[in-house]
């Protein structure tokens, strides 16, 4: 399995998708700078998270407009998979790869821990076929600008053609609101029309080792790129 | 000749900065506003290109980059020296 993972001046998870990327598929994703615009044909490219150019103007619009990105829309129109986290959830809206807005966070704090993500009923797609439905995964999040935001209608063609991938759902025993962030009907992750992009704020990569708190990160990835390479 | 564009977020949008302003007004005794909206201003300067010419590039401007029409509006002012 080919994969990429991009990289722009603040980014600052891709080392740890990186790792994670070596232990699941035993190889060593190729770098993407943000400036290169020639890569070898990949099966998926991941946009991790950080702070990418600072964060000025708004999360992820100057990333988006960088050459990189020329080249994972090709990707995608070739039928690739890509997967953004976090910043790089922001940086695929920003593109217009996936639609609506991802603002502020309700409470106005960054707020860094564990959430409860519940699988919903979904589309076909190589992120969530190999879960269960229903199923419960603890995954951390980080961010200040994750409270996604669409009109009505918008959120009603997401949930009628399957698009939701991951809802936040009440953490049992625990005092801290479910919903991290404010996010319009508790949404973590939406996908592509296609299924072949994913965007999620939740960091898959940060609890893929028993010393990160918990491997369901680690579980959720490993079933991606089985359904990936097919 | 410069142009200001002046971006603020759509009504019904949530502004959780322009409430935070709002409370902290509300407790230094400000009390005849209704509510508070924040927004950024982004200047930018043209050289030798007429107003018409300068407006119509700074509108392509936000267009593709300098807003988010998912979210903001904005209105672009030429400014008076």
């Amino acid at each position: 399995m080919r994969t990429g993972v991009t990289i722009f001046p603040g980014s600052n998870c891709d080392r740890d998708i990186m790792v994670a990327l070596k232990i699941i598929t035993g190889k060593t994703p190729i770098k993407m700078w943000h400036k290169d615009t020639e890569f070898p044909n990949l099966d998926l490219v991941i946009i991790p998270g950080g702070f990418s150019f600072g964060d000025y103007l708004r999360c992820g619009a100057l990333a988006a407009r960088s050459p990189v990105i020329k080249n994972i829309k090709n990707h995608i129109s070739r039928g690739g998979a890509v997967l953004g986290i976090c910043n790089g959830f922001q940086i695929l809206i920003e593109a217009g790869i996936l639609p609506g807005s991802l603002i502020r966070n309700k409470r106005l704090l960054f707020t860094c821990r564990n959430t409860t993500l519940k699988v919903q009923d979904s589309m076909k797609s190589p992120f969530i076929t190999g879960l269960k439905k229903g199923d419960y995964l603890n995954i951390p999040v980080a961010h200040n600008e994750g409270n996604f935001f669409a009109s009505e209608e918008l959120l009603n063609e997401l949930t009628n053609d399957g698009r939701i991938a991951f809802k936040y759902v009440k953490q049992t025993n625990s005092y801290d609101e479910y919903n991290p962030n404010g996010s319009s009907n508790d949404i973590a992750g939406i996908l592509s029309k296609n299924g072949k992009v994913l965007g999620m704020m939740p960091h898959p990569e940060r609890a893929i080792n028993h010393l990160h708190g918990g491997t369901d990160g680690f579980q959720f990835l490993s079933k991606s790129f089985q359904q990936i390479v097919g | 000749m410069k142009l200001i564009v002046n971006i603020s977020l759509k009504e019904g949008v949530l502004d959780p900065e322009g409430q935070a302003i709002k409370t902290s007004l509300l407790n230094l005794g400000f009390k005849n506003f209704n509510d508070v909206r924040t927004g950024k201003q982004i200047v930018l300067s043209f050289e030798k290109m007429e107003e018409n010419e300068a407006i119509l590039e700074a509108e392509k401007m936000c267009q593709n980059l300098l807003v988010n029409t998912v979210i903001e509006k904005y209105e672009i002012n030429i400014l008076k020296d």
